[in-house]
């Protein structure tokens, strides 16, 4: 070999510096050696040792989600692959960019049963937009170039990069410059003129209009989201938005209509229940969105913008398909309606609004008050009012202090907003607020967490702790997994079949032993208090708040009921519909 | 907005990448989905080995079939998805070996049956023939349904082949 010739490790890490990778999220074994050897004292690349492989990939996520770039996870053969599995199908179903590097045995070694050795490749197939196995340090630069096309254009998502350790130590000269010209891969970029102009002009013909907008629109960029403000508010319709879209449009914007779906508003599942035309941007219909399908939104003609054409009509019909990414999709919408002068018909559309400000004042999200125990709730808003103007980022765990997080806190812009929407994955919100604040690292990082939720990747305090990471988790304790024993409630007749977690570690002293700070709160009017101090204090906080023990989360529209058919938190009687149980 | 009952028995060609676990991938998709495969035929179809042509016979819904193509669609390694079934008149053939052993009156019968199909012979012995029959796979169907009753002992398809009628590529 030429003096130019490089190991595949060195390669590796020249071709992540090209493509301008700052961070990556990973953990060291044997067969990644070669490539931490590179990373040793490295200048350009800063590498975050997480606790545990599937912290790494969460972290990237929060990393990817709150800056647009992509995430790098790199983790071991056998057990590092298998533990990220859970974060890249996590990725996979919110269709966040990834791109996880994975050592594997030896290329003669594989298929030996080897020690550490697991089928990545084959693993991985089902929770990943594409995988590679490389098998020559030739293809390296080519592959990981490749990989990171993938990941970053169409619909986003993991890639997995499977590199046998000795890959990593042949030598090549092979370095990839210049776009991807890929050989069968073509990604849905702009949209159709003609089903754009179809879009424009069915929702022209509207009475009753209604947005529904999705993390589709954040995936596309900022620009997507200043175009989406633009053009909700020259038609002057309601919008509502996704667990996921949080953010794409503020919050505080009189046009908004709350979030929509199983735990959204009162008005907004009733207007997308009542709409003649709605227009679903970047988000899928997904079965939280939907309720019973047969009654999903009955009345109406649809528009689906989505840059990926399997989402089309793959729950529900759509009258309109536009498939493309939404910002360019909007970009060519705008100019149609205004070169059109299309203007919605303005006494039907005072008249819908009157409907859904009727519904407005049913004030859904109330809740009772406690004067002696925290609601979690109130808990919430008084997050949401004392980060009001801050810089600040939110994580959520799962379950129901997300989705209470989801009703309370208000986002006025993109990006700020990560939770597990599409997999539902416990132990994500910490690790990812870590990825989060790597990203931002004076920002404030708050994770909205439960009791149950954060001991899935507590040991992730350790990580937060080496890299003097400020990340606030604010746990909402209330003794069970709450969303669990909810639907126990709901459908179980209240046997709560081991959803009360015993055994609790003291969470202060939890946060004191890895060198952190814990507060404890358990009185409504201690916790501004406390909430403030949580923010002040330098360094990771752990604020273990008390709260009450069986509230439920409301509004609620149950599995199998429709979107005009929710519960409301007044409603004391939970009402199972049929067949319920069987439903998730 | 209920998917109407009615299935429809589709001809997929799919064109991919010849790289290491693409047909898993594609296989992988219809398990992983619950989609039917009831023939599935893959072979390398260009002079360099790059590209290989998978035929998929699949069952579904007309929304579902859309649902596949879609998914399959969006796989990387995979150049072009076609619908044999919805783009116009297509050819279908399926090759079968069909071994049958028996008696002299059985025997007959076999080489009589075999060739009003046009099955070739391609293995004899004092006890056995193996025959070759080409067609659709209605033909092959009712082919085996005969030799059932004449000493059929093994069976091996190919599962189907097809391309467009007339100048049409995929």
């Amino acid at each position: 070999m030429s003096s130019k010739a490089k190991s595949g490790a060195a390669i590796l890490i020249k071709s992540l510096e090209d493509l301008g990778v700052e961070v990556i999220f990973g953990y060291p074994g044997g067969a990644v050696l070669p490539i931490y050897d590179e990373l040793h004292n490295h200048k350009k690349i800063k590498h975050i040792l997480v606790r545990h492989e599937q912290a790494a990939v969460h972290a990237a996520e929060g990393y990817a989600r709150s800056t647009g770039k992509p995430g790098v996870v790199l983790v071991t053969s056998g057990p590092g692959a298998t533990n990220a599995v859970t974060g890249l199908t996590d990725a996979m179903l919110d269709s966040i960019p990834l791109v996880c590097l994975s050592g594997q045995v030896p290329v003669q070694l594989i298929g030996t049963d080897a020690f550490q050795e697991a089928d990545t490749v084959g693993i991985t197939r089902h929770c990943t937009k594409h995988n590679y196995l490389i098998k020559k340090a030739d293809d390296i630069s080519k592959v990981i170039h490749e990989a990171f096309h993938v990941a970053t254009t169409g619909r986003p998502g993991p890639v997995v990069v499977d590199i046998p350790k000795d890959v990593q130590i042949f030598e090549s000269e092979k370095l990839h410059k210049g776009p991807i010209v890929h050989r069968s891969y073509r990604p849905a970029s702009k949209g159709d003129d003609d089903a754009i102009k179809q879009a424009v002009e069915l929702l022209a013909t509207a009475k009753k209009p209604i947005f529904y907008t999705g993390g589709g629109v954040i995936n596309s960029g900022p620009k997507a989201s200043k175009l989406l403000r633009k053009l909700v508010q020259l038609t002057g319709a309601p919008i509502t938005s996704t667990l996921m879209g949080l953010g794409a449009y503020p919050a505080s914007d009189p046009l908004y209509l709350g979030m929509l779906g199983m735990h959204g508003t009162y008005e907004a599942n009733h207007a997308m229940h009542d709409c003649d035309v709605m227009v679903c941007i970047g988000a899928r219909f997904d079965d939280r969105i939907t309720g019973r399908i047969d009654a999903f939104s009955p009345n109406s003609k649809k528009i689906h913008v989505d840059i990926d054409r399997s989402s089309i009509n793959k729950i529900i019909h759509v009258d309109v398909p536009v498939v493309g990414d939404v910002a360019h999709v909007l970009e060519v919408f705008l100019k149609m309606w205004k070169k059109g002068r299309h203007k919605l018909d303005a006494p039907a559309l005072a008249q819908w609004w009157d409907e859904i400000n009727h519904r407005k004042t049913r004030n859904c999200l109330a809740y009772k008050k406690n004067d002696d125990v925290i609601m979690p709730q109130y808990a919430v808003e008084r997050l949401q009012t004392l980060t009001k103007g801050k810089d600040v980022y939110f994580t959520t765990e799962v379950g129901q202090h997300q989705m209470w997080a989801a009703q309370y806190l208000e986002f006025e812009e993109p990006n700020r907003w990560m939770t597990s929407g599409g997999l539902g994955t416990m132990g994500y919100g910490f690790p990812a607020a870590l990825g989060a604040q790597v990203a931002h690292p004076k920002a404030l990082v708050i994770d909205v967490a439960g009791e149950a939720s954060i001991q899935m990747n507590i040991q992730e305090l350790s990580t937060v702790m080496q890299y003097n990471l400020p990340v606030k988790i604010f746990i909402m304790n209330n003794e069970y997994m709450g969303m669990v024993r909810q639907w126990q409630e709901l459908n179980h007749e209240g046997r709560y079949s081991n959803s009360y977690t015993a055994s609790l570690p003291d969470f202060v002293k939890l946060a004191e032993s890895y060198g952190a700070t814990g507060f404890m709160v358990d009185h409504p009017d201690a916790l501004d208090a406390t909430i403030t101090k949580m923010i002040e204090t330098p360094g990771p906080v752990i604020v273990d708040c008390r709260v009450e023990k069986l509230a439920n989360c409301f509004p609620m529209i149950p599995s199998g009921a429709a979107h005009n058919e929710m519960i409301l938190p007044d409603e004391e009687e939970l009402k199972e519909f049929e067949g319920g149980a069987a439903l998730v | 907005m209920i998917d109407t009952p009615q299935k429809e028995r589709h001809t997929l060609s799919i064109i991919v990448d010849n790289e290491a676990g693409v047909l898993a991938r594609v296989i992988g998709l219809f398990a992983g989905r619950g989609y039917n495969i009831e023939h599935l035929t893959v072979a390398p179809v260009d002079i360099a080995g790059h590209e290989s042509r998978i035929t998929v016979v699949t069952i579904g819904t007309p929304k579902i079939i859309e649902q596949i193509k879609a998914q399959l669609d969006r796989l990387v390694p995979i150049h072009r998805v076609g619908d044999l079934t919805d783009e116009g008149p297509s050819v279908e053939r399926e090759l079968a070996l069909i071994k049958v052993s028996g008696d002299k009156e059985q025997r007959l019968e076999a080489l009589r049956v075999a060739e009003a199909f046009r099955a070739k012979r391609v293995d004899s012995t004092a006890n056995s023939f193996v025959f070759e029959v080409t067609g659709k796979t209605e033909k092959i169907k009712a082919f085996i349904e005969l030799m059932d009753d004449l000493g059929l002992v093994e069976v091996v398809r190919t599962g189907v082949a097809a391309l467009h009628r007339g100048k049409k590529i995929l």
